[in-house]
């Protein structure tokens, strides 16, 4: 008889196992030294470890907007419960008032009044006025406090982000020093003068700098709207951090439909050759050939399509949307693995003469063995860099897809729709520029994170490509 | 060269069929021409008159393969396969929902598509290219690390960004161009600078991040070496022989999108109301009018493989040691 | 003579290593001096500092560098350009690479003639042909136009001996100028460069590691080891009495003709440079070396007109150490019985053009050859690159398909069914050991895959197996726990060996085992082998290019040229005493130690292309004794006596 039900959408599951399988890679690497030593070149660049932080934030988010449930009615009888239709996450349990402090319309960032003036009864006179927001800046009595009341949050904000930040430095300086077998002046010494052989200096600032900003946010958003209010009234900041499940959804989940296709058709052209190469090259070239809007358009026509004349199989608006993401991934996945095939099959061609394959053939090793233990592990850091560096530009094009109307559902909370919604509201006067501008601000942030990981993470991985200083 | 040539565009024809009969299967066989109809209609509920009326209309209401009603070759030809599929191999793409040429239309809206595509292509290598030599030539030093840095910020930004950002700063607030619209003749110019301006920016990023790459890949290799031990000075070697060497794989990774052009770019030309093929897909795909979807689709196969056949014969132009045969 | 370049305490560093470390030496006018030194001693680092062209990361820490008057170091870059290239110019080891691939030859060499002698239009052009002329280039004029792809590798090393004339230098630095070249081609663009310098008057400075080469064309030679100088002398000298321990060992890991004893090993591995040095740096691998090496670096001792970096300068006698055992005596005279057996095999590659790819040519890599090797016996294939050597190892190992001929093995025919029992009995050991081991597999498991795939022994005792092949070929005994790249070229090269032993195969192909290895490194292999041949009665299939290698290993020889086998016969008979005028160029070619094989006649022109043979005999339009017989008939095989198998008209009575 529990409070709750919970839900396992279909992204949710496939994010759980894939982070299963990343922690289970992680722990097969963990025991292999080759494998590991080009991950110690990545954990030695500030700039990717700096990134792989405010990637961490991101994912953490994403994946406690991962766990859903629905709410029992309270009135539903005690033998019978009976639930919600709307969907909540442990996100939205955590944020709380974020999600249900609604306006009325248009609030701009900070602001104790709404942005259109409205016709107020003040004790029996009607007056045209900028009304004050239901929520944002309520506790404060007058317009007059309003600045200093933000900058006290901010201050205040600061000076505790900082000092966790400080004492998580501590503890980890603690304990570093122990395992080191350092006195701990003697480790702070070393860290200061960057002498740690990691980025210890980085990663510090990096983690000052997301505390503060976290608690100056905590300490904004308990008494205002953070980024504004968008046209139905709901906080901006809030629709921008559900929007970064959607955005993590699609940057990985597609990358899982591209791997397998990309993997086993590129690998099996280039070491097979003859025949198999010329079908496999065919089906690439005939996909590839077709504009990737256009093939990603009718495919979400067709499930849309699909949906509307099977709405018995959804039982919540978010299962609809759900399945609507997942065939995005699903058909951006099937339209983008050419690219990566491509390149491993020009690989394993040359790898497939290379002379420990032919020693291997010399042995009369099957091909079954030969590609598993001969030519996948010789190109898998390949595989590695093609992910990460695709998962920017799968973010980015989700945006573009929304605008055309094939990307994610209407409904789903995701920068496309955030900026597919409010683009057209910078022609009112005053410009309403917030929903955008927190929209790109989020994304920019979160591509800029990932490509500058990529980057380390290629530059370890595959030196002749990098070469960046 | 020739029977290369000829090799070449025959082996377009398979990639062809294999185009239309992927698409043949997503747009009728998939999606029933019921299914397009009620989508079209709207409403859930709709009476299956109103659906045959519909399919009549837009002559979807044949069999899909083959007509048993018909006589002779008719029972081949007067089907959704030979009428809607087969015919694009004539170029004969029929009418849209709006009751207009399809054809004549892609005839007509390729000239503003090209005039916002091609200088957007040509600005943006020459740009790309300056740039990428410009971090070469400063390379291991702070210059290039920064412009590096730089490059990976410009490609993070989203390409609706700069849309937005060049329409609302410099034609709304700045009113230095006009925001959007097109005009015939030489009136177009004011209204192709912003896109162009948009549309080469956008690709500053990654375009000159990759060729920086393949420049550098060039300079590491022996014969500038043996450029530099002739007593050439830096800028000599890298104009005279490192830009030659890296120019063949940027010049015939450009070749492939050449023909591609003629498409248009969807986002910029729907933003800034350009009366291109671009607008008219993303039309055509917002209006779910499938007829103009499938010519597009079917258009942009044709432009591609003429693109792959172009890059083949450019490698062999700009590279002695490619022969073709 | 005057002093031409003076350098003087020279440290290059690269990143952390001191890759170059206080190098002094003098080259005169006209003068060759040669830099002697195995792989990584610093020798080519020297040339790149003296030409000012260090890679990323390197530079000039201390020292002087003087080109007659001029302080190179010292130089602003401008002036430094018109140095390079114009009073001191460079030749490389790779020609292919080296030269620009999308420019004319003409318009690079014209290039150069433009910077220096500012030379343009006709004039260029006629100064670019008369250099051609002058190294030797048949048709300058239509060779002008020519990209590098098109051109042998030869002819493209000429030709960047021209380019490097074109600034009329009065230093030519030639960084292995002949190591990337077949023996043959060698020859040619040895004489060359010695014809130039003497013409000239250039001084010259030669950077080798092969001992031959320095032997016929250096006046004075330095040798190199771990960034330092350690001996220099006139050629004379130090080849009749190399003095450093270093120098002496290098000379007995040779092999050389009439001595098939064992050969000298120099164990344990060059010092890394990264790290803090003390004392001699050959100390940790010197036979000689006392306490005193350990702790002070030595200074250079004078010697008659040799010097050398050694605290034993002169105190260790005359006599060279001594191999440690004596040469295990394989040379059975009974014939053996024929473990394996090749008739007419041919592999020939389709070439195919046209509309519909059909086949309008074949690449005859093998055309027709045979041979026997008995069981426990060494046959050496010898030839140049592209001879076809390489295709049939794998031909017979069915790792290329032959087109047609048969292949027994104990005089069973080998074909699809039988495979499994070829692959017990006979295995390869590959040439680049870089590309033979993959780099994701430990070594364990490498040895395990033959085993594995072909279920030799037990599954429970592979593992033990694992331990006695790594003991047998040396290797310490954790190594099966590591990856390759832990290891350097050497050991890689007993891990294949070992691979390739998992099986207890019979016959074991080894395709240029050692051309990728250094001489010391080579030594290793080579006694290895012949170890392993005497302990297991392995027969090998050794397919080479290096004569000296053959004399040390094998029992037969056979010498192809353009696919197929031209002559064939005992070891001892074929070296000493070769029919076939190929195999007496071949033999011709490969520089002596004495010096004396510079007077030899060399063999003209390049090796024809397999795709197009030339008719009848193909060695006729390279041959001095050509009729108008080999211009149209291949001649028939004649047999002499003792074996001796020769393929040429001169020897058919006709």
């Amino acid at each position: 008889m529990s409070a709750i039900q919970p839900v396992i959408l279909w992204t949710d599951a496939l994010v759980f196992a894939l982070v299963a399988g990343v922690t289970g890679l992680v722990l097969y690497i963990r025991r292999h030294e080759h494998l590991r030593a080009p991950w110690a070149g990545v954990a030695r660049q500030p700039m990717a470890m700096g990134s792989a932080l405010v990637l961490a934030v991101f994912v953490v988010i994403g994946l406690l907007d991962s766990l859903h449930y629905r709410e029992r009615l309270p009135d539903s009888p005690p033998d019978k419960p009976q639930y919600s239709v709307e969907v909540l996450s442990a996100f939205d349990a955590l944020v709380g008032p974020l999600r249900t402090q609604q306006e009325k319309t248009y609030s701009a960032p900070l602001a104790m009044h709404l942005y259109a003036k409205e016709f107020v009864d003040h004790d029996g006179v009607v007056v045209r006025e900028y009304p004050r927001l239901k929520y944002g800046g309520a506790h404060l009595e007058s317009a007059a406090a309003h600045w200093a009341d933000i900058v006290r949050r901010v201050l205040l904000g600061s000076v505790q982000g900082l000092a966790i930040a400080l004492l998580l430095v501590g503890v980890l300086a603690a304990w570093q020093a122990r395992r080191s077998r350092q006195s701990y002046g003697e480790w702070l010494t070393v860290f200061g003068t960057g002498r740690l052989g990691w980025p210890g200096r980085t990663l510090a600032t990096m983690l000052a700098l997301i505390a503060i900003a976290i608690a100056v946010l905590l300490h904004l958003a308990a008494g205002y709207h953070v980024l504004g209010t968008d046209k139905v009234g709901q906080d901006v900041l809030y629709i921008s951090l559900k929007s970064i499940r959607t955005g993590l959804v699609i940057g990985t989940l597609t990358t899982l439909v591209t791997l397998p296709l990309a993997v086993v058709l590129g690998i099996a052209a280039g070491y097979f050759r003859g025949w198999v190469d010329d079908v496999i090259q065919y089906v690439y070239t005939v996909l590839n050939s077709i504009p990737g809007v256009l093939l990603i358009a009718a495919a979400v026509l067709i499930v849309q399509v699909y949906i509307e004349s099977n709405p018995e199989l959804f039982d919540t608006a978010a299962a609809r949307a759900d399945i609507r993401l997942l065939a995005l991934c699903l058909i951006m996945g099937m339209t983008s693995w050419t690219g990566l095939a491509r390149l491993l099959r020009g690989e394993s061609l040359k790898l497939s003469t290379l002379d420990y394959v032919e020693a291997a053939r010399a042995f009369g090793v099957s091909h079954s063995r030969i590609l598993g233990r001969h030519i996948f592990p010789n190109v898998f850091h390949l595989v590695l860099i093609a992910i990460v560096l695709d998962f920017s530009g799968l973010v980015l094009a989700e945006a573009v897809l929304s605008y055309v109307g094939v990307g994610v559902d209407p409904s789903m909370y995701s920068w496309g729709n955030m900026i597919n919604g409010a683009r057209l509201e910078l022609a009112r006067e005053p410009v309403v520029w917030w929903q955008l501008g927190a929209a790109f601000a989020f994304m920019f942030t979160l591509v800029l994170a990932a490509n500058l990981f990529a980057d380390g993470v290629r530059d370890a991985f595959d030196p002749r490509l990098g070469g960046r200083r | 060269m020739f029977a290369y040539l000829l090799r070449r565009v025959l082996y377009a024809i398979p990639i062809l069929i294999g185009v239309n009969l992927l698409t043949f299967t997503l747009f009728f066989v998939v999606n029933t021409p019921d299914d397009m109809a009620r989508l079209q209609l709207g409403a859930k509920h709709v009476t299956p008159e109103a659906i045959e009326r519909w399919k009549v209309e837009h002559g979807y209401d044949k069999p899909l393969l083959l007509n048993r009603d018909a006589q002779g070759s008719a029972q081949f030809t007067d089907t959704i396969f030979f009428k809607h599929s087969a015919a694009m191999f004539a170029f004969e793409f029929g009418k849209g929902d709006d009751g207009r040429d399809i054809g004549n239309e892609i005839v007509t809206r390729m000239g503003p598509s090209l005039a916002i595509a091609l200088p957007v292509f040509a600005i943006g290598l020459l740009v790309n290219i300056s740039f990428a030599l410009l971090m070469v030539f400063f390379r291991s030093t702070y210059l290039d690390l920064w412009g590096v840095v730089l490059c990976v910020v410009l490609m993070s930004i989203s390409g609706l960004f700069y849309i937005i950002a060049g329409q609302f700063f410099i034609a709304k607030l700045w009113n230095l161009l006009p925001i959007s619209g097109f005009a015939d003749g030489l009136d177009a110019f004011k209204f192709v600078l912003l896109p162009v301006l948009v549309g080469v920016v956008s690709g500053i990023g990654s375009g000159s991040r990759w060729y920086r790459t393949i420049f550098l890949e060039e300079i590491g290799k022996d014969y500038v070496r043996t450029a530099r031990a002739k007593g050439l000075s830096e800028v000599r070697v890298l104009f005279r022989h490192v830009l030659k060497n890296g120019l063949i794989p940027i010049l015939t990774g450009a070749v492939v999108v050449l023909p591609l052009l003629f498409m248009g770019s969807l986002i910029v030309e729907s933003f800034f109301g350009i009366p291109g093929l671009g607008s008219y897909t993303i039309d055509a795909i917002q209006a779910q009018d499938f007829s103009v979807v499938r010519a597009m689709v079917f258009l942009g196969a044709v432009l591609y493989i003429v693109g792959l056949i172009l890059t083949d014969l450019s490698y062999a132009w700009a590279d002695p040691r490619v022969r073709l045969q | 003579m005057s002093t031409l370049l003076k350098v003087e305490q020279l440290v290059t560093e690269i990143g952390g290593a001191r890759v170059v470390d206080g190098v002094s030496f003098t080259v005169a006018t006209g003068e060759t001096y040669a830099l002697l030194g195995e792989s990584g001693c610093g020798k080519s680092m020297t040339a790149l500092s003296l030409m000012r062209l260090l890679p990323d990361g390197g530079r000039i820490a201390s020292g002087i560098v003087r080109l007659g008057e001029s302080d190179v170091r010292a130089l602003p870059e401008r002036e430094m350009r018109s140095v390079r290239g114009g009073r001191m110019a460079m030749i490389f080891q790779e020609p292919m690479l080296a030269l620009n691939p999308v420019m004319k030859v003409g318009e690079q060499i014209v290039e150069a003639l433009a910077l220096h002698r500012g030379l343009s239009g006709q004039p260029a052009r006629e100064a670019a042909r008369a250099l051609l002329d002058a190294v030797g280039v048949a048709d300058p004029v239509r060779r002008l136009d020519s990209y590098p792809f098109e051109l042998s590798g030869g002819l493209r090393q000429r030709m960047m001996i021209a380019m490097a004339l074109a600034g009329e230098p009065e230093l030519l630095i030639a960084d292995e100028p002949t190591t990337a070249l077949d023996v043959t081609i060698q020859a040619q663009v040895l004489d060359v460069l010695r014809r130039l310098k003497g013409e000239r008057g250039m001084g010259m400075l030669l950077i080798t590691h092969d001992l031959g080469v320095v032997a016929e064309n250096a006046d004075r030679v330095g040798v190199m080891y771990a960034g330092e100088l350690i001996e220099e002398g006139s050629r004379a000298d130090f080849f009749a009495a190399p003095q450093h321990p270093y120098s002496r060992m290098l000379f007995r890991a040779l092999p050389r003709a009439g001595d098939s004893g064992r050969l000298v090993t120099i164990p344990g591995q060059v010092p890394k440079l990264t790290e803090p040095l003390h004392g001699c740096r050959f100390a940790a691998r010197c036979p000689h070396a006392a306490p005193r090496c350990r702790q002070e670096s030595p200074g250079w001792q004078a010697l008659g007109g040799q010097r050398v970096r050694c605290h034993f300068a002169g105190q260790l006698g005359d006599a060279v150490p001594q191999a440690a055992g004596e040469a295990v005596t394989s040379q059975l005279t009974q014939p053996a019985a024929d473990l394996l057996r090749a008739d007419t095999l041919e592999v020939h590659f389709p070439i195919r053009r046209g509309l519909f790819q059909r086949t309008v040519g074949r690449v005859r890599a093998v055309d027709g050859v045979s041979f026997t090797i008995p069981a426990g016996r060494t046959l050496a294939l010898v030839g140049e690159s592209g001879c076809g050597k390489t295709t049939v190892g794998k031909a017979l190992l069915r790792l290329v398909e032959p087109t047609a001929g048969t292949v027994q093995l104990d005089n069973e025919t080998l074909g699809e069914r039988n495979l499994a029992r070829l692959r017990r009995q006979a295995q390869m050991v590959f040439q680049d050991p870089f590309s033979s081991l993959n780099p994701r597999m430990r070594v364990a498991d490498i040895l395990l895959e033959g085993m594995d795939a072909l279920k030799v022994g037990e599954a429970t005792q592979r593992r033990a197996a694992v331990a006695r092949l790594l003991k047998q070929v040396g290797l310490p005994d954790d190594a099966g726990g590591r990856y390759p790249h832990a290891f350097s070229g050497g050991q890689r090269q007993r891990i294949a060996i070992a691979r390739a032993l998992a099986v207890a195969p019979r016959l074991v192909i080894c395709d240029e085992p050692t051309s990728a290895l250094d001489v010391s490194v080579q030594a290793q292999i080579l006694n290895l082998l012949k170890d392993l041949q005497a302990e297991l009665g392995l027969a090998y299939l050794f397919i080479t290019h290096n004569l000296a290698v053959v004399e040390y290993l094998a029992h037969e020889v056979a010498v192809m040229y353009l696919g197929r086998i031209v002559e064939m016969g005992p070891a001892a008979d074929i070296l000493r005493t070769p029919r076939h005028p190929y195999t007496q160029a071949l033999i011709a070619a490969v520089p002596r130690l004495d010096g004396r094989g510079g007077q030899q006649a060399r063999l003209a022109g390049d090796q024809p292309s397999p795709l197009d043979p030339p008719s009848g005999c193909h060695f006729h339009p390279r041959c001095p004794h050509a009729s108008e017989t080999c211009r149209r008939v291949y001649p028939r095989a004649s047999t002499l006596a003792g074996n001796h198998v020769v393929s040429c008209h001169l020897l058919t009575p006709s």
